[in-house]
């Protein structure tokens, strides 16, 4: 028991500062889970086409807000997934389309079939999909279909696509400015400090959502999506790199003063050498946990914007797009899926949160 | 302290005049000026409107001169309190701007207590009683108050109150009282109205704000101070609001700083998905309609808001810390 | 003097903490008693459980930590005897007891005041939350009268400009202000006992020199009972009429103070005296250490906790743990060297 204690301890002792902190980490089991899923999200903003059904633009106004077709796994006991067929009938009085699932139909669905082709990667051409029906020539509608009968489950895989990428280049571009302009706030200091300091004042006191939509609303009309996509993420990381800056000045302002860079510059190190090899990987953990807190706020913020009509627009498709067809209360008390991708919000937030909470906890390995 | 809130009070005026730069430099980027827009608007209904007019009305509002001329020919305006005519609605901005600023200042002032009166309690407890059952079940409220966009609790209320209630919450009055003089009944309807874009508006920041409260009394309770008083006799619940609690109170309070701008913010939102008579929506109209001048008016009441939050903040800061206070 | 009643009595008490890495056995059956009026210095290095000890006797060990056996008998103002160990960490009773008959004098002065409270404001409070104390004639105490003790009490402790230092924050007195405060509001209400939990390691020794001085006059005045904890040996020697030696949350050796500097009986007593400099020792020889480190609190050995470390182990060292029983003229010592009894299993 002792020596096996001591061994441990050892083991402790020569782990790199890396390791300690993955140690450390895969103890927090809710946030091990989140980063499992926030994985697969990846994986889909890979390649959203493999798990879509249908092509997310094809529209059919006679399958508008088709409910959604729940999924059935077996059939007479074996496993044969299926989903009932929808049939519409027009209400007498109102002139509504109203949509029953009939479970007497089936429509055969199978894993890893063929449907529409695809570029994966823009490198090569496939038509295998996670689903997709049996009959190729069948429509199917796991969450539902939209006013112009787009299908919402695959409007959201590649609504995944597109807001998961904001979030994360946004905090690259932060995480960026943040380190070059703190780092140089809190290690060269003096007036390049003060300029630094009251720039940061200035943009964290301005009231972002209002600046935002004005800077959106400002971008030319005209503009292909891919511009309107990076003028966007240009906008948000302009106020999120901020924070970063902050911690990045004040862990620079303490190390300055520790005596192993003392140490290092006495040994002749030159100055990039001391911020690149001794400062930095001291802090490095608690930027990446700070950064995995930071996308949860860009992908909230990219929502809000698209959802008021002023971030990413159609025909481009990302989660606050999509819930723009959720604004109307008539409407969404016909079809509650449409709420389905702020549910998805939700997840990948609330994933985000757990897995940079379990980071930054981690990223102390000698606290505690 | 007289001093250091004179100074703060000093930047004001000097911190607003790099806001209106700024904003300006925003409302006039979209290419074209309001007047195309305007033109647009009319060719769209069927009128039109002569190239001898349209020259008018541009020299008329200083659009053919150069950027620089045209903010200074806004400023002094806005300095003789005049935020120029709407081109929508044809009436005066400050008219437009002031009929909805009192209900904007109201809801994120109701939000804000609404905020500090929940969450501050909550991180007492939790922070009290860690992995108490009640503190999980606050931890996990906050973990998804956090991940809940305002609008999308927004829509998910209002949805579920009309389509299992059948009401309609839209709005901050019941239809008879929109139009009503003011009068007790109408100010009882309208504290009726209120709550629910209230809670919406701050359960995020209440969420967050525990979290904080909770983290920040969680140190101090660790502190030497607390064995001191503990070692004095005192008793347990005294000495936590006495000492710890106060402490991690400093924090919070300079968090008023960024949270009242953040309701600024959020009530746009909150607003605009609700329909409540509320200044963001007017803005985001005035934004994607091209009325320049209501935008920027708007968004220097936005800013003066800001800065006059961040301002009180500071100020009660250092009227509560007396290690702030002592030095400055 | 063996047959006064002493003040306090600690009986083979124990203390766990519940970590989720296992469970540390911080204090493992330490015993000793107070005499009244006695100075009674414990030793030991950091971890020794010396802390942990003087916690729990004021009921102030933090979750996870907690008291599993043990008897704490202290006498009481009125003669009555409450073990301390059974009270309730909350209850009325060890609050009263709490800075009204134990006092404690914290180890970090700067962090025991509240920075946001004056300290006359801190120890203000002391004196009401114990006014029985005062009361004359029925009255209760009043908040001016407390003041006025206040700077009595900082007269006392020799802080010039009483007046205006009771207004002051904590942050704005030296070192050496602050503790004589500390001090001021530990004897504010003329406690029976007082804990120094190194009470002079956070000052410089100039400062620390006249707070001993300090805390030496003020025992002979009032005649309090002090326990003083250090790991210096040097201020043992100065403040401390008994002396207790502990290691790894056990007594190893305890005696009056002579005894233990000049006979002393256990290895570990005798490790600790060689590691001090001498003004007459050799230069340029290296100081004696002890050998091997401090095991880590997990892996705690078996039997004498010492031994892998001792210069005179014995092979019953590492199976059974020696009790402490007496050696000499009030002095006792738990080791195998000096008799062969272990502690019942």
């Amino acid at each position: 028991m002792a020596v096996a204690g001591s061994d441990a301890e050892d083991r402790v002792a020569v782990a790199s500062n890396w390791r300690l902190v993955w140690w450390r980490f895969r103890r927090h089991r809710l946030a091990m889970i989140s980063a499992g899923l926030l994985i697969f999200m990846y994986l889909i903003v890979l390649a959203p086409d493999f798990f879509s059904v249908q092509d997310p633009e094809r529209t059919d106004a006679r399958q508008a807000f088709i409910p959604v077709q729940m999924i059935h796994f077996f059939d007479d006991g074996s496993l044969s997934p299926w989903v009932p067929t929808i049939t519409g009938k027009r209400h007498p009085v109102t002139l509504r389309m109203e949509w029953v699932a009939d479970p007497a139909r089936k429509v055969g669905v199978r894993f890893f079939a063929r449907g529409y082709s695809y570029r994966v990667l823009g490198v090569f051409e496939t038509n295998v999909h996670l689903i997709a029906p049996a009959d190729p020539t069948q429509r199917i509608f796991l969450l539902g279909s939209d006013r112009l009968g787009r299908d919402q489950w695959s409007r959201i895989m590649h609504g995944t696509q597109t807001s998961m990428t904001v979030g994360l280049v946004a905090v690259a571009l932060s995480v960026i400015l943040g380190v070059v302009l703190g780092g140089l706030s809190g290690y060269v200091g003096g007036k390049t400090d003060q300029v630094i300091q009251r720039i940061i004042e200035l943009l964290q006191s301005v009231p972002t959502i209002p600046i935002w939509l004005a800077l959106s609303a400002a971008l030319p009309r005209d503009w292909t999506p891919i511009q309107v996509f990076f003028a966007i993420t240009v906008i948000l990381s302009l106020v999120g790199w901020t924070t970063l800056g902050r911690e990045v000045r004040g862990r620079f302002l303490a190390l300055r003063e520790e005596d192993f860079v003392l140490a290092a510059r006495l040994a002749g190190c030159s100055r990039m050498r001391i911020i690149l090899r001794h400062m930095v990987p001291t802090f490095a953990s608690h930027i990446i946990a700070t950064s995995s807190l930071a996308i949860p706020v860009m992908i909230i913020n990219e929502t809000s914007l698209s959802f008021l009509g002023l971030g990413i627009r159609p025909p481009a498709i990302s989660w606050g797009v999509l819930l723009q067809e959720a604004q109307n209360i008539q409407t969404l008390a016909l079809a509650p899926w449409l709420l389905t991708p702020g549910l998805v919000v939700i997840v990948a937030v609330l994933a985000f949160n757990l897995v940079g909470d379990g980071l930054r906890d981690a990223a102390d390995p000698y606290s505690n | 302290m007289t001093r250091y809130i004179a100074q703060r009070l000093l930047i004001l005026p000097f911190l607003m005049v790099i806001y209106s730069f700024v904003i300006f430099l925003i409302i006039q980027a979209p290419p074209g000026d309001f007047l195309t827009a305007y033109v647009a608007t009319l060719a769209s209904s069927g009128s039109s409107i002569s190239a001898d007019q349209i020259a008018a009305l541009r020299h008329q509002y200083g659009l053919d001169q150069p950027f620089l001329v045209q903010y200074f020919l806004w400023m002094q305006n806005l300095l003789h309190g005049d935020f120029g005519l709407s081109l929508e609605y044809q009436r005066p901005n400050a008219d437009l701007i002031s009929e909805q600023l009192g209900l904007t200042l109201a809801l994120a002032l109701f939000s804000f207590v609404l905020t500090w009166a929940i969450a501050v309690p909550a991180g007492i407890y939790s922070a009290t009683h860690p992995r108490s059952l009640i503190d999980h079940v606050l931890t996990v409220i906050n973990y998804v108050g956090v991940a809940t966009p305002n609008f999308m609790l927004a829509l998910i209320l209002m949805w579920m109150a009309f389509a299992y209630f059948d009401i309609n919450v839209t709005g901050l009055y019941s239809p008879e009282f929109v139009d009503a003089p003011w009068s007790f009944a109408r100010v009882g309807d309208l504290l009726f109205h209120i709550w629910l874009p209230g809670l919406v508006l701050g359960i995020a920041g209440t969420a967050r704000l525990s979290r904080i409260m909770r983290a920040n009394l969680l140190d101090e309770l660790n502190k030497p101070y607390v064995v001191t008083a503990r070692a004095k006799g005192m008793r347990e619940w005294r000495l936590v609001l006495r000492y710890p609690v106060r402490l991690a109170f400093n924090p919070l309070v300079s968090t008023i700083g960024w949270y009242l701008p953040a309701l600024f913010s959020g009530s746009l939102i909150v607003a605009t998905v609700m329909n409540l008579p509320n200044i963001g929506p007017l803005l985001l109209r005035a934004l994607i309609n091209q009325d320049m001048y209501l935008a920027g008016g708007i968004l220097l009441i936005y800013s003066f808001l800001t800065i006059v939050g961040t301002l009180l903040s500071d100020v009660l800061l250092a009227l509560i810390d007396p290690r702030i206070r002592v030095e400055s | 003097m063996n047959q006064e009643t002493p003040l306090l009595q600690v009986r083979d008490l124990r203390v766990s903490f519940q970590l989720d890495e296992g469970v540390v056995r911080a204090v493992d059956g330490t015993s000793f008693d107070v005499m009244p009026g006695q100075v009674l210095g414990i030793v030991g290095e950091s971890g020794c459980g010396k802390s942990v000890t003087m916690k729990a006797i004021l009921q102030l060990v933090d979750r996870p930590g907690q008291i599993d056996t043990g008897e704490i008998k202290f006498v009481r103002a009125d003669g009555e005897m409450v073990d301390l160990a059974k009270l309730s960490a909350r209850g009325a009773t060890i609050r009263e007891i709490r800075g009204g008959e134990i006092a404690l004098i914290p180890q970090e002065p700067m962090a025991s005041f509240s920075p946001v409270h004056t300290v006359g404001d801190q120890i203000i409070e002391a004196i009401l939350l114990h006014s029985h104390r005062w009361e004359k004639d029925g009255h209760k105490i009043t908040r001016r009268a407390a003041r006025e003790i206040t700077v009595g009490l900082f007269r006392d402790v020799g802080i010039s400009m009483p007046e205006q230092r009771v207004d002051a924050y904590s942050w704005q007195l030296s070192g050496g202000l602050r503790q004589r405060a500390m001090i001021a509001m530990a004897l504010s209400c003329k406690p029976r006992l007082l804990i120094a939990d190194e009470p002079t390691t956070a000052i410089d020794v100039t400062t620390q020199a006249q707070v001993l001085a300090l805390l030496r006059d003020l025992q002979v005045k009032y005649n309090t009972a002090i326990i003083f904890i250090t790991h210096d040996l040097g201020v043992i020697a100065q403040m401390a009429s008994y002396v207790v030696v502990m290691y790894l949350g056990r007594v190893m050796e305890q005696g009056p103070v002579d005894a233990i500097f000049h006979a002393p009986k256990h290895p570990y007593t005798r490790a600790l005296l060689r590691s001090i400099p001498s003004m007459y020792g050799q230069t340029r020889v290296a100081l004696p250490v002890i050998s091997g480190t401090l095991p880590h609190p997990f892996n705690r050995p078996p039997g004498c906790a010492f031994h892998p470390r001792c210069a005179d182990v014995m092979p019953a060292c590492s199976v059974g743990v020696p009790r402490l029983l007496p050696v000499g003229d009030d002095q006792l010592a738990s080791c195998f060297l000096h008799h062969d009894e272990a502690e019942p299993v």
